[in-house]
C-alpha cells in the first residue's frame, strides 16, 4: 500500500487543521470540565484551546516535530499540576502528549502518509479511523495486564489503588507481596553453588562423548543452566506448608514430568504420523487431538470419575503411598492434555522435512536410531521444543483438571491463585501474576526465536 | 529389443516378483508407522478416552438402588405402579432385610441421597428409618427370648443354622454384600447354612447368612460367638407368619427343634403388627405410593433419569414429565451458555477482524512486532488475565475509579461490571480474542491483495471491493476462528466462576458444582455428556471446514 505514497502537502490551516484539532480539544475539555462539574464550559474552552494550539503549532516552523509534541506535553502538564496536583500532572501530560501529537500529525499532513495519493477525504478518514480501531484493540489486549503489575507493588493489602500509589509517593509502594510470595523454602544461594558445579561437571562429561564438539563455552552454558536450575531447586528444597512456595513447588514437579511424557511419546507419534502410508490416519489424528478440543470441564469430569478408582487400585495393588499416587494421577492427566500441542507443532515441522536426508544417512551406514538422533532430531528440534513449551504452559497454567483429580497435597500455583481470587485473600496473587507474566514473556521470546530458527533451517523464510 | 521374449513378471533384486516385494515393503512401512504411533495412542486412550467413556457410563449408571435394596427391587416388580396404593406386605418384608443390611454397611444414606435427587425428602426418610429399623426386629426379639432364653445365645443360633447344602445361598448373599460394599469379600465365613433350615425357615436363614458373612469377613469375628442381629429375629417372625412353616416346625427334629416348637406354640405372644404397619410407624411416608413409585422407577441398573433432569424433565410414575417450574434451570442455563458463547464469539469477530486484516497487510517486520501484542496475552496465564479483569471491573476497580474521578459516574452509583453477564462477556472476549485473531490472520495472509486492487480498478467502491471480493475469501478464517472460540467458551469454567457471579455462569460451573458440592455425580456426568455431544458436532464441522491438520499455534 505504501508504494503509491508521495510527499504529503500541508492541509489548509483555517479550514481543516484548526477545526479538527478543536474537536479533539473539545473532547478533552469536556472530560476535564466534567471533573469540575462544568462539562459544557470545558467543551467550549477546550475547542478554543485546541484551535489556538493548532494555529501555534503550524506557525512555528523552525522547531522539530518531536520538540513540538513534548513541548505541548510539558505545557499541559504544568497547567495540570497547578490546577489539580500530582494527578493533574499525569492527566495533563497525557492530554498534552495526545494534543501535541494530534496537532502536528494533522497539521503536517502526516495523516495522509499511509494512504495512496488518489484516496478521497472520506477514504483517508476511514483509513485513519480503522487504524485507531486497531490501536484500541491492541490496547484492549495489553492494557488489562498493566494495573495488575502496578498493583502488585501496593503497600496495602488491597486489590485497589490507594491515593498514595496514585500520587507516586514512596510509602504507597512496597515489595511486601513479593516477600510474602517467596517466603518459606530453602537456600537459593546454596542451590546456585551446587547447580554450577553439577552443570559444569555434566558439561565436561558431555565433552568426553565421542564426536562431541569440544569447547569451553559448552561447559559454561551447562554451568549457567545448572545454576538456574540450582536456584529453583535450592529454593524449593524441603519446603512444606508455605502458602505460595509449596504450590509453586508442586507446579514445578508436575509440569516438567507431564511435559516429558507428552514430548517423548508425542514426537515419536508425530514422526509415525508423517509417514506416507498410515492406515486410519484421520481417526488416529482425531483421537490424539481430542484432549485439546474437548472442553476442559468435560475432560476434568471424566478424569474425576476414572482417576479416583485408578488411584485406589494403584494404592491397593502396588502398595504406593497416597501422595505419590496423587502426583502420578495429575501428571498423567496433564500429559494427556499436552499431547495435542506436541503433535501439532512437531507434525508442522515435519511437513518441511526432507526425507532424502534420512535415506542419505541410511545409505552411509547409519542405523535408524543414529539417523534419528543425529539427522532428524536436530532438524525438528525447534518444533519439539516449542511443542514442549506449549505442553509445559498447558500443565503449568491448568486449574480445572488438577482441582478435580488432585488432592490438597498436589495444590498447584494456579489452583492457589484460583482459590485466592474466589475468596479474595490477598494481593499476593498479583505478585504471583506479575511473576507469571514475566515468565510468559521469556517463554514467548524463546518460542518466537525458535520459530524463526526453524523457518531459517528449513529455508522457508528469508531472514 | 532383446528382452521382448521375457514375458514373466518383473522381478526384484532378490528374485521375488516386484509387485510382491513392493507390497511387502509397504506393509513394513505401515507397521513401522503404527509402531511409532502405538505408545501415544495407548497412552491417550488410557488417560483420556477411557475417562471420557467412564463419564458417559456414569451418566446412565444407576446400580446403587438394586445393589442396596436387591430383594425389594425384585419384589416391587410385581407391584402395579398405577394402583395408587402402597405395595403389599412382601415388599416391606424384603425392605426390612435390605434396609437392615444397608444400615450395617452404612449404604442407606448414600441411597437416600441418590433418590433424593428425584424426590425431595427421601434422604431423611432413609436416614431416619435406617436409624430405627432395629426397633422392628427388637419387637420380635424380646418375646422370642421370653419364650425361650436359648434365643439369646449365639451358639444356639449357630448350631441351629449351620449345616451343609446351603453353599448356593451363601455365595448369593456374599454377592449381595460385595455389591453393597463395592469390594470383593474373600475368605472363609466359617458357616454354611443347612439345607433343612433353608427349606424350613427361608427368611431366617437368609438373614442369618447375611449376619454370618458380615461378622466373619467385615467385622472379622467368629460367627458362633456373636449374638445375631435384630434382623434375624424379625426374619423368624416373618417365617412364623406362614401357616405352612408353623405346620412344618411340628415335624422338624433337627437342632433347635424344641425351641422352635415352643415358639410355634406361643405364636400369640409375638407382635401382630405387619411389617407394613411397622414401617408406617417409623415414617408415614412409607405408605406413600409416590415414594414407592420413585423407588420402582429408579430400580433398573441403567436410567435415563440424569439426562432427563439435565433437560428439566423427570421420570415420574407415569413416564416422562416436565419438572415443576421452580426446579427448571438447566434448559435456561444451556440457553444462556449458548447465548453468551455466541455473544463472545461475535465480539471476538468484531474486534479480531480489523486487527487480523492490519497484521496481514502490514510489512512482515512491523506485523511481527505487533503480533507480539497478540501473542503476549495468549501466553499469559489464564488466571493472571482473569485476576486482571477482577482488578479492573470490580466496584472499587480501576474502570469505576477512573469514571468516578472524571465525574461521569456518581460515587454512589458505581457501574456493576462484575458478577454478572457483562463481566463474563468482557473478560472472556479478552481471553479468547487471540484464538480468533490467529486463524483469521493465517487465512488473510493467503489472500492476494491484488484482487482488491483489481476490483477497485474495475470501478468498485472501497466497500463493495471489500464486501464482494475480500470478505468472501476471509470467511474460512472467520469460520475457523468462530468455531474455535465457540468451542472454548462453552466449556469455560474458571473465568465465569470468578467474574460471573450468579447470572454470568455457564453450564460448566453447574457441572463443577455437582462434582464438588452437591455430589450429584450422575447429573454432572449427564450435563457433561450433553455438552460433549454439542462440542463433538462443532468439532466435526471444524474438521469439515478447516481440517484438524490445519490447526496452527502461535502464528
Amino acid at each position: 500500500m505504501s508504494t503509491l505514497t508521495v510527499n504529503v502537502e500541508r492541509p489548509p490551516l483555517l479550514t481543516f487543521t484548526m477545526p479538527v484539532v478543536a474537536v479533539l480539544g473539545a473532547c478533552f475539555g469536556f472530560v476535564t470540565g466534567n471533573i469540575f462539574g462544568e462539562a459544557w464550559l470545558g467543551f467550549a474552552s477546550g475547542a478554543v484551546i485546541g484551535a489556538i494550539l493548532a494555529g501555534i503549532l503550524a506557525r512555528i516552523v523552525q522547531v522539530r516535530l518531536w520538540q513540538k509534541i513534548w513541548g505541548t506535553c510539558a505545557l499541559f502538564a504544568i497547567v495540570g499540576l497547578v490546577a489539580g496536583g500530582l494527578g493533574g500532572l499525569v492527566g495533563g501530560a497525557v492530554m498534552g502528549l495526545s494534543m501535541g501529537w494530534f496537532g502536528t500529525w494533522i497539521g503536517s499532513g502526516q495523516y495522509r502518509a499511509g494512504v495512496p495519493i488518489y484516496y478521497t477525504a472520506g477514504q483517508t478518514l476511514w483509513h485513519n479511523i480503522f487504524l485507531f480501531i486497531c490501536a484500541f484493540v491492541f490496547f484492549f489486549l495489553i492494557a488489562p495486564l498493566i494495573p495488575v503489575m502496578w498493583l502488585s507493588f501496593n503497600a496495602e493489602n488491597f486489590f485497589t489503588f490507594t491515593p498514595e500509589m496514585l500520587a507516586f509517593q514512596a510509602e504507597g509502594y512496597s515489595l511486601k507481596h513479593y516477600r510474602e510470595f517467596f517466603s518459606g523454602g530453602g537456600h537459593p544461594v546454596q542451590g546456585i553453588l551446587y547447580g554450577v558445579v553439577i552443570g559444569a561437571v555434566l558439561g565436561g562429561m558431555v565433552q568426553l562423548l565421542p564426536n562431541a564438539q569440544r569447547g569451553l563455552t559448552k561447559i559454561l552454558v551447562y554451568g549457567v543452566v545448572g545454576a538456574l536450575i540450582g536456584v529453583v531447586v535450592g529454593k524449593m528444597w524441603g519446603v512444606s506448608g508455605a502458602e505460595w512456595m509449596t504450590p509453586l513447588k508442586n507446579s514445578l514437579i508436575i509440569a516438567p514430568f507431564a511435559t516429558l511424557i507428552s514430548v517423548s511419546l508425542g514426537t515419536l507419534a508425530a514422526i509415525g504420523l508423517s509417514q506416507t502410508h498410515v492406515p486410519g490416519r484421520q481417526a488416529i489424528m482425531a483421537i490424539l487431538i481430542s484432549p485439546m478440543i474437548v472442553p476442559l470441564i468435560i475432560s476434568a469430569t471424566g478424569m474425576f470419575f476414572f482417576y479416583a478408582p485408578l488411584g485406589n487400585w494403584l494404592q491397593a495393588n502396588l502398595g504406593l503411598n497416597q501422595t505419590f499416587v496423587g502426583y502420578v494421577k495429575v501428571i498423567l492427566a496433564h500429559a494427556a492434555l499436552g499431547v495435542p500441542f506436541v503433535i501439532i507443532t512437531v507434525t508442522a515441522t515435519l511437513v518441511g522435512f526432507d526425507k532424502s536426508l534420512t535415506r542419505a544417512a541410511a545409505n552411509m551406514g547409519a542405523n535408524p536410531v543414529t539417523t534419528f538422533f543425529r539427522v532428524q532430531m536436530p532438524l525438528i528440534l525447534p518444533g519439539v521444543i516449542s511443542g514442549g513449551l506449549f505442553a509445559f504452559i498447558t500443565s503449568f497454567d491448568e486449574v480445572v483438571v488438577v482441582l478435580f483429580v488432585g488432592s490438597a497435597q498436589q495444590q498447584t500455583l494456579p489452583w492457589q491463585m484460583f482459590t485466592g481470587l474466589r475468596e479474595q485473600i490477598s494481593p499476593t496473587i498479583l505478585a504471583a501474576a506479575t511473576i507469571l507474566v514475566t515468565i510468559s514473556i521469556c517463554l514467548l521470546t524463546t518460542v518466537e526465536l525458535l520459530r524463526r530458527r526453524s523457518e531459517r533451517l528449513r529455508g522457508m523464510s528469508p531472514g | 529389443m532383446s528382452d521382448s521374449t521375457d514375458t514373466g513378471p518383473v522381478l526384484a533384486a532378490d528374485g521375488s516378483p516386484l509387485k510382491q516385494s513392493l507390497a511387502k515393503a509397504l506393509r513394513r512401512e505401515k507397521l513401522r508407522a503404527l509402531a511409532l504411533i502405538a505408545p501415544l495412542l495407548f497412552f491417550v486412550v488410557l488417560t483420556f478416552i477411557i475417562p471420557i467413556l467412564s463419564m458417559l457410563f456414569r451418566s446412565v449408571e444407576n446400580q446403587i438402588v438394586s445393589d442396596t435394596l436387591p430383594g425389594t427391587v425384585a419384589a416391587i416388580q410385581d407391584w402395579d405402579i398405577d394402583s395408587g396404593e402402597a405395595p403389599d406386605e412382601l415388599v416391606y418384608q424384603h425392605l426390612f432385610i435390605d434396609l437392615f443390611n444397608a444400615e450395617e454397611a452404612k449404604e442407606h444414606t448414600k441411597l437416600g441421597s441418590r433418590l433424593n435427587y428425584e424426590q425431595t425428602g427421601l434422604s431423611s426418610l432413609f436416614r431416619s428409618s435406617g436409624r430405627n429399623v432395629d426397633d422392628i426386629g427388637e419387637a420380635f426379639q424380646d418375646p422370642l427370648e421370653e419364650i425361650d432364653p436359648a434365643f439369646e445365645e449365639a451358639d444356639f443360633w449357630y448350631d441351629m443354622m449351620n449345616g451343609a447344602g446351603g453353599e448356593g445361598l451363601l455365595e448369593e448373599r456374599r454377592g449381595m454384600w460385595e455389591a453393597q460394599e463395592g469390594d470383593p469379600l474373600e475368605g472363609d465365613v466359617g458357616f454354611v447354612p443347612s439345607q433343612a433350615m433353608i427349606d424350613l425357615l427361608p427368611w431366617t436363614t437368609t438373614a442369618y447368612t447375611d449376619f454370618a458373612i458380615w461378622t466373619a469377613l467385615v467385622d472379622e469375628d467368629v460367627v458362633a460367638e456373636e449374638e445375631p442381629w435384630e434382623a434375624v429375629y424379625g426374619a423368624l417372625g416373618m417365617d412364623l407368619r406362614n401357616p405352612e412353616t408353623v405346620a412344618a416346625i411340628a415335624d422338624y427334629d433337627g437342632p433347635g427343634a424344641a425351641q422352635l416348637q415352643a415358639v410355634a406354640a406361643n405364636l400369640d405372644r409375638l407382635p401382630e403388627t405387619t411389617f407394613r404397619e411397622a414401617f408406617a410407624e417409623l415414617d408415614e411416608d412409607w405408605l406413600d405410593p409416590e415414594v414407592w413409585g420413585t423407588i420402582s422407577v429408579y430400580s433398573p441398573n441403567y436410567t435415563p433419569g440424569y439426562f432427563l433432569t439435565a433437560i428439566d424433565m423427570k421420570l415420574g410414575t407415569d413416564g416422562v414429565e416436565a419438572q415443576p417450574e421452580d426446579r427448571q434451570l438447566y434448559i435456561k442455563l444451556f440457553n444462556r451458555t449458548l447465548f453468551m458463547s455466541l455473544v463472545i464469539t461475535g465480539s471476538c469477530i468484531l474486534l479480531g477482524y480489523p486487527v487480523a486484516w492490519l497484521l496481514a497487510n502490514l510489512p512482515l517486520r512491523t506485523a511481527n512486532v505487533l503480533m507480539i501484542l497478540v501473542l503476549l496475552p495468549f501466553w499469559t496465564s489464564l488466571l493472571v488475565r482473569t485476576s486482571a479483569w477482577k482488578v479492573l471491573l470490580q466496584q472499587q476497580g480501576v474502570i469505576n475509579e477512573i469514571l468516578v474521578w472524571l465525574g461521569f459516574v456518581d460515587d454512589a452509583n458505581r457501574l456493576i461490571l462484575m458478577n454478572n453477564q457483562t463481566g463474563t462477556i468482557i473478560a472472556m472476549t479478552h481471553i479468547l480474542l487471540p484464538f480468533m485473531i490467529l486463524p483469521l490472520y493465517s487465512v488473510m495472509k493467503t489472500i492476494d491483495p491484488s484482487y482488491l486492487r483489481a476490483a477497485k480498478s474495475l470501478g468498485a467502491t472501497n466497500f463493495v471491493a471489500f464486501w464482494r471480493v475480500y470478505f468472501p475469501q476471509s470467511v474460512p478464517g472467520i469460520g475457523a476462528g468462530s468455531i474455535l472460540v465457540f468451542i472454548l467458551s462453552i466449556g469455560y469454567y474458571i473465568t465465569p466462576e470468578i467474574v460471573g457471579g450468579t447470572d454470568g455462569v455457564f453450564i460448566s460451573n453447574r457441572i463443577a458444582y455437582h462434582i464438588s458440592s452437591s455430589l450429584n455425580w450422575g447429573l454432572a456426568a449427564a450435563l457433561g455428556s450433553i455438552l460433549l455431544v454439542v462440542v463433538l458436532v462443532l468439532y466435526w464441522l471444524y474438521d469439515r471446514i478447516v481440517g484438524i491438520d490445519n490447526v496452527k499455534l502461535g502464528g
